[in-house]
């Protein structure tokens, strides 16, 4: 939207076409808006507006105020939810990504055959739908005749127990990284590919080998991309769902109903039939994720401040 | 700039999809459900009813009813039916509740269990039967089931099929163990259990951690009165009763000695744990020799069936482990031709012979029970054992009165965090089964009801 500057009677001419480009422009956007409305802001609203009642099986619905979040702020078994998905961010994020990254940068360094074959291949476990991928590990964790058991068993040794309340998290942490890591290693791979060729040669010219480059240049330049997986596997972890639910049935005592806050909130809502409580936790969940998400990225960008 | 609507974007695109999966619940009160004109409906008004063209809909889960439908139809052709799955148990529960909250898209009837009737009394979202003539009914079935769907006179739904407990046993591995029959008591159970461990490697059974519904099948055997629902704001809650502590520490001491699994059912596991004799027996309910038969089909004719081990030597008790109805909603508007398909379906002659025959459903009614072409039935996957007569002769043992909580899918979800984790850890399951007791009274406090304990 430009408004040239003329001389003064040219003005209003300039400022009605300004005015009906507008008006073309929010013509174009209405369809978006008011499906966007009518999917995304007003369920929002409504399940706002629901966290502030309370609603007994006797005795009906009332005004709680702030009670749902209240309560929340005590409840074990959401904050369990919260510390364990913690625990998942602070281990399983970095090693997908350090993987991703790890995966990105060797295709890019052109030093691989077959790298087209290679990157489907990685990419392959994120087109399997969540449902499949977690019944299939459900089946290749399993402790009786799970193919991981039938090995160690066959050398002799104790088969491990990978459904067990011990060893859950780190079996979902394995399934999440196994779909992830082609995800993430697509969007590092794609923002390599947009470095400028030059200054590879400048760097070459200068004596610096692959791993210098790889370092001083490629990780740098894609800083921003690095961050957008970042973020996107901090949102993903806290609202893991489908791995849950689906390892419940294989694990139905080591993933209890509030294994994640996500799984919590929807058992709430459909199992303990309390909606407004569940509308509330997913506020909270949602708040968490981005005051985290703020955090990480001021973090970064002070970081990147300090750099220059 | 880009930077900051990049993170606006991202951290309400969390925020949003968190909130999404709750919205669309919302609540608001039922419409009226229409009362008959009369204390009871005359024939005439039957009629009437059944002449006018009219579309019911029919939520069930159990696969082909299409057939009993199509019965019904031509019995009916003013009536027609649509028959709509929209997914077993819980998940249609939900959707039911859904439905009825938002006051529209509810059917006319649908599949309920036994145990879930509560649940739905006490939103007022079942027609009370009988001034539809339901009463009328009640000598077609045995005692304990036709407590399950009426209470103070009032009917809620028809019985279809139902799930009294027995024992099935793989005989090839019993003999291996040396033992010739089958034990009539839990004591013989658990002495058996050791031998068959010792002899074969197998365990006599799996006693499932994630299974509350059998355990409370056996809770029922044994006598305890773990819930109940005086229908308006009582409940009654007692999972911790002396009764059903003895049945905790029976299955606690066979647990810590590793004589039976705790193995979770009805997964992939488990079917192999059948098929690889990890198991040698399970204790199960009347719909269970049909389920084996389709899933562990390489071990036909291996198998037999007794009832229930007793507590008492020279008992004859059992309980009972699923089962369902047809229930008629209050928001119909087809009240009387609703109710005559769901009498349709589980009385008529013809309609509860294909239920058998064809979905494999254990009947509830006693003209079916002790009808000589089901009990003369013999199955070869059980050697040529007469399996329904067996359980026929069971259904009439089941103790007779028995209630449910109207939140069962709580009460469950809550055995898995308390009861069923000390079995996975072969722990202290009485010690769990007291903090079952207090999630649940907190949460009946928490809803409004009066916990009695």
């Amino acid at each position: 939207m430009t408004v040239s500057a003329g001389p003064v009677p040219r003005r209003s001419a300039g400022a009605t076409a300004a005015r009906r480009q507008n008006r073309a422009a929010y013509a174009l956007v209405l369809p978006f808006i008011i499906v966007f409305a009518a999917m995304l802001i007003v369920p929002l609203a409504y399940s706002a507006y629901l966290s502030f009642f309370r609603t007994q099986l006797v005795g009906g619905e009332q005004f709680a105020w702030l009670a749902n979040y209240l309560r929340a702020f005590t409840d074990p078994s959401f904050l369990g939810g919260l510390g364990r998905m913690a625990i998942f961010l602070v281990i399983q994020v970095p090693i997908m990504l350090g993987l991703a990254l790890f995966f990105a940068l060797a295709l890019d360094s052109g030093r691989i055959r077959g790298s087209k074959a290679l990157r489907l291949l990685f990419f392959v476990p994120y087109a399997v739908p969540g449902v499949v991928a977690t019944l299939m590990w459900g089946y290749i964790y399993g402790p009786d005749y799970g193919p991981i058991a039938q090995v160690v068993r066959a050398m002799g040794l104790a088969a491990p127990n990978l459904l067990s309340s011990h060893s859950i998290l780190g079996s979902m942490m394995n399934i999440v990284t196994w779909e992830y890591v082609g995800y993430n290693m697509i969007i590092m791979y794609a923002a390599l590919r947009a470095i400028p060729q030059e200054r590879y040669e400048a760097a070459e010219i200068d004596g610096a080998g692959q791993f210098r480059i790889a370092w001083s240049i490629k990780i740098p330049a894609i800083r921003s991309a690095i961050m957008l997986t970042v973020i996107f596997s901090i949102i993903g972890t806290f609202q893991l769902f489908n791995e849950p639910s689906l390892l419940h049935t294989a694990a139905p005592n080591s993933v209890g109903d509030d294994f994640t806050p996500n799984f919590y909130a929807y058992n709430v809502a459909f199992v303990n039939q309390d909606v407004n409580y569940a509308g509330a936790l997913a506020f909270l969940l949602g708040i968490v994720i981005a005051v985290i998400s703020y955090f990480v990225q001021t973090a970064q960008n002070r970081r990147q401040g300090e750099k220059r | 700039m880009l930077k900051a609507t990049k993170r606006a974007t991202a951290l309400a695109a969390s925020v949003v999809v968190t909130a999404l999966t709750l919205a669309g619940c919302s609540s608001s009160d039922n419409g009226g459900s229409p009362v008959p004109s009369s204390s009871k409906a005359g024939q005439a008004e039957i009629d009437k009813a059944m002449n006018t063209p009219t579309t019911l809909t029919f939520w069930t889960w159990v696969s082909d009813i299409d057939d009993e439908v199509k019965l019904f139809e031509q019995k009916y052709p003013q009536i027609k039916v649509n028959v709509e799955n929209v997914g077993q148990g819980p998940d249609q529960y939900q959707k039911l509740r859904t439905a009825l909250k938002s006051g529209n898209g509810a059917p006319d009837l649908a599949q309920i269990e036994y145990q879930h009737i509560p649940s739905f009394t006490i939103t007022k979202s079942l027609l009370n039967l009988t001034p539809y003539g339901a009463g009328d009914l009640k000598s077609n079935y045995p005692e304990w089931i036709w407590n399950q769907v009426s209470q103070d006179g009032s009917v809620y739904a028809v019985p279809q099929d139902s799930g009294p407990m027995g024992h099935l046993y793989r005989s090839d591995i019993m003999k291996k163990a040396g033992i010739t029959s089958p034990p009539k008591t839990w004591d013989e159970y658990a002495a058996d259990a050791k031998i068959v461990k010792e002899k074969t490697g197998s365990y006599i059974g799996d006693i499932a951690s994630n299974e509350p519904v059998g355990m409370v099948g056996l809770l029922w055997q044994a006598g305890a009165q773990p819930f109940g629902f005086d229908g308006n704001k009582t409940v009654t809650i007692d999972v911790n009763s002396a009764e059903a502590k003895k049945v905790y520490s029976y299955w606690q001491n066979l647990i810590q000695q590793d004589l039976v699994s705790t193995d979770p059912d009805f997964n992939d596991q488990w079917y192999q744990g059948f098929s690889n004799d990890k198991y040698a027996g399970w204790v199960t309910a009347a719909w269970g020799p049909l389920f084996l038969q389709g899933t562990v089909k390489d071990t036909a004719g291996k198998w037999a069936a007794a009832p229930l081990p007793q507590w008492n030597a020279g008992d004859n008790v059992s309980g009972n482990w699923g089962g369902s109805t047809n229930a008629v909603l209050s928001t119909t508007k087809n009240p009387i031709a609703a109710y005559e398909l769901a009498k349709f379906i589980n009385t008529d002659p013809a309609s509860t012979k294909l239920l058998n025959t064809q979905q494999n459903l254990f009947p509830a009614m006693n003209s079916v029970l002790n009808e000589a072409s089901f009990t003369d039935a013999t199955s070869d996957f059980f050697g040529g054992q007469k399996i329904n007569e067996l359980f026929a002769q069971i259904s009439p043992t089941v103790n007779t009165k028995f209630q449910w909580l109207p939140f069962m899918d709580y009460a469950y979800s809550e055995f898995n965090n308390t009861v069923g984790n000390a079995m996975t850890n072969k722990g202290d399951l009485s010690a769990a089964a007291d903090q079952w007791q207090d999630k649940l009274v907190g949460y009946a406090k928490q809803q409004g009801f009066t916990a009695q304990q």
